[in-house]
Parts: C-alpha cells; sequence; structure tokens
C-alpha cells in the first residue's frame, strides 16, 4: 500500500550498501528525471505556441475526445498488467511473467497504432507538423512521447526473449525492474498530455 | 520476496489502477459537463493530473522517498521544471502583451479599460 516502499528504489543507505543493483536502479531514476525535464520543455513549449493557428483549425475542432480516452485507457491498463508482470517475475513465476509481459507489449502496440492513425489522419487533412506553430509543438510533443513508446515496446520485445530463453535470474531481475519504472512512467507522462492537449484544448 | 509481500504490492496495483481511472474518468466528466469554466477549470483538471501522477508514483512506482538521494534528485527535477514552466509561460505572456498584435491590442484596450468605443 501507501508505505510499501521498492526496495531498489530505495536502499537502506548507498553508503553502507553501494551494490551494483542499487547504483544500476538510483542511476535509471536519475536518467528518468532528466528525460522529465525534457518533457517539461516540450510542454512549456506547447502550451506557448498553442493559440498561434495561423488561421488554421484550433485543438477544439481537431481532436477528439472520446478516441484520447480509448487510448488513454489502454496505457493505463498496460501500465497495470505492467505491474502484475514484475509481481509474477519476482515470485520467478516465468510461465506468468511471459503472458502478462505479452499483454502488456499488445496493449502498448495498440496505443502507438492508434495514436499513429490520429496522426496519418491529421497529416492527410493537411494539418501536418508544418501547418502553424501549434501544430509543430503539437506533433513534437505528443510524437516524443510515442517514440519512448516505441522504445519500450522494443524493451519488452527483448525483455520477453531474454525470459523465454534465460529465465528469471537476479541480474535480469534488475533489467525488469527497469524496464517496468520505465513504463509507468510513460503513462505518468501521458496523464498530462491527456489533460494539457486533449481536455484542455 | 515472500508470498505476504507479493499479496500487499498486488493490492498496491490494483487500488492505483482504481484510482487513476477515478481521476481520469472525474477529469473527463467536469470537462464533457462543462461543470466548470475558466481558470477554475483548468486549476482542477490540472490538480487532477498531479493527483493522478502522484497515485502512479506510490502505487505502482512504489517511490517510498525514504533515501536521501532519490528525494534530492527529486526536488532539484522539480524545482528545474518549475522554474522552466513557469518562467516560460510568465515571459512569454509578457512578450506576447509588449510586441501587439491586432488581436493582442484589443484585448490590451479591453483590459485596461481604454475600450475606443466609449469614447
Amino acid at each position: 500500500m501507501y508505505n510499501e516502499i521498492n526496495p531498489v528504489l530505495n536502499p537502506p543507505s548507498l553508503v553502507e550498501k553501494s551494490g551494483y543493483e542499487n547504483k544500476t536502479i538510483l542511476g535509471f531514476w536519475v536518467y528518468l528525471m532528466t528525460d522529465l525535464i525534457s518533457f517539461a520543455a516540450l510542454f512549456a513549449t506547447y502550451v506557448v505556441l498553442r493559440n498561434n493557428t495561423f488561421g488554421g483549425p484550433s485543438g477544439k475542432e481537431l481532436f477528439s475526445l472520446p478516441f484520447v480516452l480509448v487510448e488513454t485507457f489502454i496505457l493505463l491498463t498496460s501500465s497495470f498488467t505492467c505491474g502484475l508482470f514484475t509481481l509474477a517475475a519476482q515470485r520467478n513465476n516465468k510461465a506468468q511473467a511471459i503472458s502478462w509481459l505479452t499483454v502488456t507489449f499488445l496493449l502498448g502496440v495498440s496505443f502507438l497504432s492508434m495514436e499513429l492513425s490520429e496522426f496519418s489522419h491529421l497529416i492527410q487533412e493537411g494539418n501536418g507538423p508544418q501547418r502553424n506553430a501549434f501544430l509543430s509543438a503539437y506533433f513534437t510533443l505528443v510524437g516524443a512521447h510515442g517514440l519512448h513508446i516505441l522504445v519500450g515496446l522494443l524493451w519488452a520485445a527483448v525483455s520477453l526473449v531474454m525470459v523465454w530463453k534465460r529465465g528469471i535470474t537476479p541480474h535480469i531481475m534488475n533489467k525488469l525492474t527497469r524496464f517496468s519504472i520505465f513504463w509507468h512512467f510513460l503513462d505518468i507522462v501521458w496523464v498530462f498530455i491527456f489533460t494539457i492537449v486533449y481536455l484542455l484544448k | 520476496m515472500n508470498q505476504a509481500q507479493s499479496h500487499g504490492s498486488l493490492k498496491s496495483y490494483i487500488s492505483g489502477f482504481i484510482l487513476s481511472v477515478l481521476c481520469t474518468v472525474l477529469a473527463f466528466v467536469v470537462m464533457q459537463e462543462h461543470l466548470l469554466t475558466g481558470s477554475a477549470l483548468i486549476s482542477v483538471v490540472v490538480f487532477l493530473a498531479i493527483v493522478q501522477a502522484w497515485i502512479q508514483l506510490q502505487f505502482f512506482l512504489h517511490v517510498g522517498f525514504k533515501s536521501r538521494w532519490t528525494i534530492a534528485i527529486f526536488i532539484s527535477t522539480m524545482s528545474i521544471i518549475l522554474i522552466l514552466v513557469i518562467g516560460s509561460l510568465w515571459i512569454m505572456h509578457h512578450l506576447n502583451y509588449n510586441m501587439t498584435s491586432e488581436q493582442m491590442d484589443t484585448h490590451i484596450l479591453y483590459e485596461e479599460g481604454m475600450d475606443t468605443h466609449s469614447y
């Protein structure tokens, strides 16, 4: 529950116990925080430029909220199944881990394909990133998130093969923990994209 | 990891999922049903997003903030983000205000009570 603590993200003391596992997870946390700063810069750019439509359509006319709500629930569910995958891996249950990771992967693929179909729809109607500053900022922000999802999917595929071939050793468990942290992080970033880009359009 | 701990974690993932769904649906309903307008709407919806991010940090990522390093990195990142975002919005708002386009002209005249139509 609330006071349950990720043992790897919260080592008792890094001085006392500066093992390899703790260092890599802490290093990964540092990477996530710097990545968050680049997303913050893209968010600031988007909010500054959102009204510069150069006579083109605004977000209100372009985005369909129900479609994005479905996308949001797919990604949220994939974040949840990724948690179930972590639990299965911690219990060293290989079959369950593989099936939950596959579910997470498939949900991620459907999220990404929905996003790409939205992009191609916009571009086909002449509302590509070159149309105006608002759309440039939109494609950069949402595209950057989509690119992270793509990287996450590749990572999931590699993890899947690794677990299948080699089983869940402590070393592999450490890699899997980093993947699940990354995947949960992407859902947190999406919460803000959903709110700032789509809800407050 | 023993059985009891795993069971507790399952509960934490399920409650995190349910709370996140609630936050998303609440924000969507507030938006769709036009329950609020203006800055109240923006504050409530952004507040719900921050709550949901916090829920996911706690229930999915299990960031307990018990290690001084994790806290230090988190706080410095948040400071940079606040300076970056609030600073950009503030500066660009003033820039728009001072480098007037026609649209902004009307807005400023209205805001300063210098609407030409009243003369």
